[in-house]
């Protein structure tokens, strides 16, 4: 025969208050649920302003334009780093390239609007003639060269890229210029369609930068076309940008439609934007700091420990004669 | 009466509040937070901290623009939160960021005027931190622990500067914090200015009976 359950003792009748209190405390626990993750949200959502995620799945790959230039790597460059190279999805969704956006991660989102094909370049000032090139025409004449470079951003980070391109001073010794052509001037696309933060007035644009006539022609200079065998994606300065690797990497002017030759030093944008900040030098140099942080050590991108930042960032042998007796605190 | 002690209020303020970090925690296990995790912890835990800030100093002058009583429940929460995040976001700095180099640190904070504020920043919210208790309150008394934790005015214009100052080109986000602080003392300047009227108002109502009498 089965036993009946006992009946529950009475401490565990529920007493007549907590009873009538029940509606309130549900009431309470529903206000604390919607409450907290009402702040839960709003909070993570302010403090992860201007630093967005990288997208979920990594920006695509730009195909090779199939036209009448055979895309393809020539030659393998000087100067290769037997450093381990920063990941694709890495150089292609952490930049700086303020057109499109100021966080890191909103360029690679908005790379794409940049058309890139047909683009021409603007060859202008102290010159033999003037004109205007096809960036096609550039491969024809030099073929694609890959080197492979470091590079460190003026906000103490950095990277191993394999860049593809052209050599900067083969193309300038064609070109032709002057005894007048002290300095070099690299614009950069104006055009808030595909630029679209260039609606904002954070700097002026169009992005203008330079280099002496001896650095320009520096074989290290470089003009480059791609990234990893493939073309540049927008984010990178597609289709064709400035990498000067000795140099903090603001020098490397993206997207550029405008070559000018000239006599006087070019007025740059971050230098324009902050003189006692950002000289028209820019060479990285450990023991001149940033007047806001220290420009000692970096990190590099995929490494969580900081390295020493070497002097011209690692390439002295290369430039350092270039600025032999000048006073690099002053001319900085 | 149990209606308006809202007993979910403080402890909605400290779960809400624990989120951000929760989030963070679980996107870097996911290797979520971008191509430089350090700088993203380092930024995201230094705003939150100023947020905590703005919003702790923002409870007074919504008290007397609006006549709620609630926000004043969550002050204190709201500035623990403030420090706490303060300490993290510095440890993050130390340790993460700089890997426990002393040296290095120190002349950050004593060279660079962006870290030395946000220190000095830090040094102050920790007095406040400690004397946060009723406790402390009752063994300070009043007039004295108030007068100690008008600091945190001076906290919140040194975090919005270290934030001002660490930016490259685009100052909104910090500028758009100055003015929550900016309106917050203003606020709290006219209802200080009004009740000062109203007290001599009274005082030469007071003055002027025993004349009329």
């Amino acid at each position: 025969m089965r036993k009946l359950p006992l009946p529950p003792a009475s401490s565990e009748i529920t007493s007549p208050e907590l009873y009538a209190r029940r509606r309130e405390f549900l009431k309470s626990g529903a206000l604390f649920v919607a409450s907290s993750a009402t702040l839960g949200a709003g909070l993570t959502a302010l403090s992860s302003m201007g630093s967005a995620d990288p997208p979920e799945t990594p920006p695509p790959v730009p195909k090779a334009p199939s036209g009448a230039v055979p895309w393809r790597v020539d030659k393998r460059g000087q100067f290769a780093s037997n450093e381990a190279q920063t990941s694709y999805r890495d150089i292609t969704t952490y930049n700086n390239y303020y057109e499109l956006g100021l966080s890191k991660s909103e360029p690679a989102s908005l790379g794409f609007r940049i058309k890139t094909r047909p683009w021409t370049v603007r060859v202008t000032g102290e010159l033999e003639r003037e004109r205007t090139l096809d960036i096609d025409t550039l491969i024809q004449w030099f073929g694609l060269e890959e080197r492979i470079y470091r590079m460190r951003c003026v906000e103490a980070w950095s990277m191993v890229i394999p860049w593809l391109g052209v050599p900067l001073s083969d193309l300038l010794k064609r070109l032709a210029p002057t005894s007048r052509a002290k300095y070099v001037r690299f614009t950069t696309l104006l055009d808030p369609e595909q630029l679209p933060n260039q609606d904002s007035g954070v700097l002026s644009w169009p992005y203008v930068e330079g280099l002496r006539i001896d650095e320009a022609m520096n074989p290290l200079a470089f003009l480059a076309l791609g990234l990893y065998g493939a073309p540049l994606p927008g984010q990178n300065g597609a289709p064709l940008r400035l990498v000067v690797p000795w140099k903090y990497g603001f020098k490397g002017g993206k997207s550029l439609v405008e070559i000018r030759f000239q006599e006087q030093e070019p007025k740059t944008t971050w230098n324009r934007a902050a003189p006692d900040e950002y000289g028209f030098y820019a060479n990285v140099n450990p023991a001149l700091d940033h007047p806001r942080w220290s420009q000692a050590s970096e990190r590099r991108i995929g490494e969580l420990s900081r390295r020493k930042t070497l002097p011209f960032n690692g390439y002295a042998e290369q430039v350092a004669d270039l600025y032999r007796g000048m006073n690099l605190a002053r001319y900085f | 009466m149990a209606k308006s002690k809202l007993p979910w209020l403080v402890p909605a303020t400290i779960t809400g509040a624990l989120i951000p970090f929760a989030s963070l925690a679980w996107r870097a296990s996911q290797q979520r937070l971008g191509p430089n995790p350090i700088a993203t912890a380092l930024n995201q835990i230094g705003l939150l901290s100023l947020i905590f800030l703005c919003a702790s100093l923002s409870c007074t002058p919504l008290k007397l623009l609006l006549d709620w009583n609630w926000p004043l429940r969550v002050r204190r929460t709201l500035g623990l939160c403030a420090f706490f995040s303060a300490l993290l976001h510095f440890l993050v700095y130390l340790i993460l960021d700089q890997g426990l180099q002393v040296r290095v640190v120190l002349s950050d904070v004593l060279q660079r005027p962006f870290i030395a504020l946000g220190f000095a920043a830090l040094c102050l919210l920790l007095p406040l931190a400690l004397t946060s208790t009723k406790r402390a309150l009752s063994r300070l008394g009043f007039r004295r622990w108030q007068a100690l934790h008008r600091l945190a005015y001076a906290i919140g214009i040194l975090g919005v500067l270290h934030f001002y100052l660490r930016v490259k080109a685009d100052h909104t986000q910090p500028i758009v914090y100055g003015l929550v602080l900016a309106l917050g003392f203003a606020l709290r300047g006219i209802a200080k200015l009004k009740k000062s009227r109203a007290l001599r108002a009274r005082e030469s109502l007071r003055g002027a009976r025993p004349e009329s009498a």
